[in-house]
């Protein structure tokens, strides 16, 4: 007899999902000007889930002439009043938590186990942190009574929906501006659900607004010239076309996008937490992750026992549905995404690293890509420069701090890094040295709404979360 | 169910004879026990708490609720037993549900060294062991030669295993050699006449010891010294059992594993009371030592309560039905 432990699927009746959505533009759903629409599959069965409305520019002028009319009444609400709706929107996400995980779940492929333990709770911690502050403006260090911007357009990534709706939503109600929000094509349907939660809390009409739609809704409301604020997290290179289009405009910006980040374990860190920080840091949600440690920088004198004991661990992971709760990677988000990291790979063995994956069956429908670990990665390998936004983890040694220091920075990127080592002085000395926007010791992957969240470089500009998320939306 | 003492091959036993030198002298083995990994603590935590968040439904949580009930070395260490309470204890052992004679037995009954003789009777041919905690258990505070003597005394009296408590003075004062060589005259002392020996659980009250780190050193010293299983408690202080700790001394095992070759058995006393508890203890084993481990020659269960909780839950997956104290025995 074997320990095998049998499905343990959540249940997909909690979620009640339309056969077809509208724009919520103004505190209504309405279709498309044009009634184009396109289709939401999930990732893990390619079932179509449902049918959004594919927004134009129309849309686009509409939905922020809405909020530009919102923002009067919004703006001038004392601080104490909008907290009282960040509240409540808060309280309706823990209530409708489980709800809304299996819906990401389904619509993103992510495993329930990181929707329902990572997602969900992050989401509504950070609508509860920003309400805090609602009334506090005056003391966030920005001098007294500072003033919103206006109309906020945010367009967010298919990686984490609902957090990232919330990362941008929270901060920019907080501090009494209006929003247009445009989620990711592939994973519209928690936002859609946000807004009838948006209905739920009693908000003002116009203060959100969903637009659904590609890329060309995302740049049309980018573009919007009654935009005074944009937000955006993805690829660097969507995050350039912003940059260029938005410059020379009075509109802010803040841009996270894409990450190559470094974990570097030395040899007398705690291995066994250092594999699971590692499995953390690259395997977590399918290694979608802009943050992820996909760089493992490992002291040289570690190098075999560490690596040994990382395989071990990687043939332990469950790949497969979902919704089963004992999942712990699930579906890649989309075809595209799927042949993105197919190719990458292939670059990665094509150019001499060795590959290794733990003998795992993948599910016959769906986008699936197995945990991969790659060895013997130089600097020089593709693999090691190019961010691959998947399962995929590139392996290569240092010998001394100093060149663990050189290699780490040596990207064009610049979000995050991950030191592991018992001793204080160095991880301090370390985390001086390294150019990241986010440094973990002995951990990785942790976020909080408190902490402040952003890149160098080509990882982009502004920081999101923490007192210093609130900058980016006051007029200072 | 007979324990199966590890047939160690010739290269096993050589990785342990090269592993001598680190129990050379005080200076060696403080050095050696200095250097093994540092644990950090909140990830040890985060990743025992992540491992209990398994769903174990339907055809595996059948299998895991056997499992356990096999597990169990069922126990009673009251200053208040007597020989019928140890003789109950010893029926409910061969037949944890008279109700269902499909359930398993467990694995042993653990009592003091002066109830052995009773349960070893009461147990007759069932093939269910009797383990003894001896060398003056709990608190392990007596001269060695009392300790041995207890030791023996419980041998001679029929215990299969021993449990013993290691001196957590020495220990948290650093003499390591002294535990060190208070294990192996224990487990020299748990030989029988006819060449055999009865089988050391080393306890080491992990609640009082505090720190992951010296979790970690412990486990090792008392590997070297020659335990056969290491347990982290009597069940008679505040903090008992833990699922960090218990994950801490799985990995050490699997690490004493590949470096000697030597399997050793684990088994986690004292506040373990559900099925839910049990289970995760399972998972664990599952995801850190494999299928080797998952037996009760090699993982056990301290617990006197667990036992009616896991029928309950049995009677439960067998009937679609929850039943109820009354209908699963007292001891």
């Amino acid at each position: 007899m074997t320990f095998d432990y049998a499905p343990a699927p959540e249940s997909r009746s909690v979620v009640d999902i339309a056969p077809s959505y509208g724009l919520f533009i103004d505190g209504e759903f309405a279709p498309a000007s044009d009634g184009k629409v396109f289709k939401t599959v999930s990732p893990s069965s390619e079932e179509v889930l449902s049918e959004v409305a594919q927004a134009t520019g129309d849309d686009v002028d509409r939905a922020v002439t809405a909020a530009r009319k919102a923002f009067e009444k919004w703006s001038a609400l004392p601080g104490a009043e909008r907290a009282k709706y960040l509240f409540r929107i808060a309280r309706i996400i823990q209530e409708r938590s489980r709800e809304l995980a299996v819906l990401e779940s389904l619509d993103n492929g992510k495993p329930i186990r990181e929707s329902r333990d990572a997602d969900l709770p992050l989401v509504a911690a950070h609508f509860f942190y920003y309400a805090g502050w609602a009334d506090k403006l005056d003391h966030a260090g920005y001098g007294a009574n500072p003033r919103p911007l206006g109309v906020a357009g945010q367009v967010i990534p298919w990686n984490f929906p609902l957090l990232m709706l919330a990362w941008k939503i929270a901060p920019a109600l907080a501090t009494g501006n209006t929003v247009v929000l445009k989620p990711a094509e592939t994973t519209p349907l928690s936002a859609l659900f946000f807004a009838d939660i948006c209905r739920q809390a009693g908000l003002p009409k116009g203060v959100v607004n969903i637009l659904t739609g590609d890329g060309s809704t995302g740049a049309a409301l980018v573009a919007h010239p009654d935009v005074n604020k944009v937000a955006f997290t993805g690829s660097t290179d969507v995050g350039k076309a912003i940059a260029r289009t938005v410059a020379g405009t009075d509109k802010k910006v803040t841009l996270e996008l894409g990450g190559k980040a470094a974990n570097i374990v030395f040899d007398d860190a705690p291995l066994d937490q250092a594999v699971e920080g590692i499995v953390n840091g690259i395997f977590f949600n399918q290694g979608h992750v802009c943050c992820a440690g996909s760089r493992l920088l490992v002291q040289e004198s570690v190098q075999d026992e560490l690596l040994d004991a990382l395989k071990r661990r990687m043939q332990t992971l469950r790949v497969g549905d979902p919704l089963d709760k004992n999942t712990d990677i699930g579906a890649i988000n989309s075809a595209e995404q799927l042949a993105r990291i197919t190719a990458l790979a292939d670059a990665g063995e094509a150019e001499g690293a060795e590959r290794w994956s733990p003998s795992c069956e993948l599910p016959s429908a769906g986008y699936w890509f197995a945990p991969t670990l790659f060895t013997g990665v130089t600097q020089a390998h593709r693999i090691a420069r190019e961010e691959i936004f998947g399962p995929v983890l590139s392996v290569l040694t240092f010998r001394t701090p100093a060149e663990a220091v050189e290699k780490a920075n040596n990207t064009p990127y610049g979000l995050s890094a991950g030191i592991w080592t018992e001793k204080g002085s160095r991880m301090l000395w370390m985390a001086n040295k390294l150019r990241a926007g986010v440094i973990w010791s002995n951990t990785f992957n942790k976020f909080d709404p408190a902490s402040p969240f952003g890149g160098y470089q080509e990882s982009g500009y502004g920081r999101e979360g923490g007192r210093h998320g609130l900058e980016a939306y006051l007029n200072v | 169910m007979p324990i199966t003492v590890p047939a160690y091959g010739k290269e096993a036993a050589g990785r342990l004879a090269s592993m001598a030198d680190v129990t050379a002298d005080d200076g060696a083995l403080r050095r050696f026990l200095h250097g093994l990994p540092g644990v950090d603590a909140v990830g040890l935590e985060a990743r025992a708490a992540t491992l209990g968040t398994r769903s174990i439904k339907t055809t595996a949580k059948a299998y895991a609720i056997d499992l356990a009930i096999s597990m169990i070395d069922l126990t009673t260490l009251e200053g208040a037993d007597t020989p019928g309470k140890v003789r109950a204890l010893c029926a409910k052992g061969v037949h944890p549900d008279p109700t269902d004679r499909t359930s398993p037995k467990v694995a042993a009954i653990c009592v003091y060294p002066d109830m052995v003789a009773t349960a070893k009777e009461a147990l007759g041919d069932s093939g269910i062991h009797v383990a003894s905690v001896a060398t003056a258990f709990p608190a392990g505070r007596a001269a060695l030669p009392v300790k041995l003597a207890d030791t023996r005394d419980a041998v001679a009296a029929g215990a299969d295993e021993i449990d013993m408590v290691i001196d957590r003075g020495a220990f948290l004062s650093g003499r390591y050699m002294d535990v060190f060589e208070e294990i192996k005259a224990v487990k020299e002392a748990c030989a029988r006449p006819d060449g055999s020996a009865a089988h050391l659980k080393v306890i080491f009250e992990t609640g009082e010891l505090q720190t992951y780190d010296n979790v970690r050193r412990v486990s090792w010293l008392a590997m070297l010294a020659g335990a056969d299983f290491i347990k982290t408690s009597t069940g008679k202080v505040a903090v008992n059992a833990t699922p960090p700790v218990t994950l801490l001394m799985l990995e050490a095992v699997r690490d004493f594993h590949a470096t000697t070759g030597v399997q050793v058995g684990v088994k986690p006393a004292g506040g373990i009371r559900t099925t839910k508890d049990a289970i995760k203890y399972l998972v664990m084993v599952n995801e850190t030592l494999g299928e080797p481990w998952l037996t009760a020659d090699w993982f056990r269960f301290g617990a006197s309560s667990l036992l009616n909780d896991l029928l309950m839950q049995r009677q439960k997956l067998s009937t679609g039905r929850y039943s109820g104290p009354d209908y699963v025995t007292v001891d």
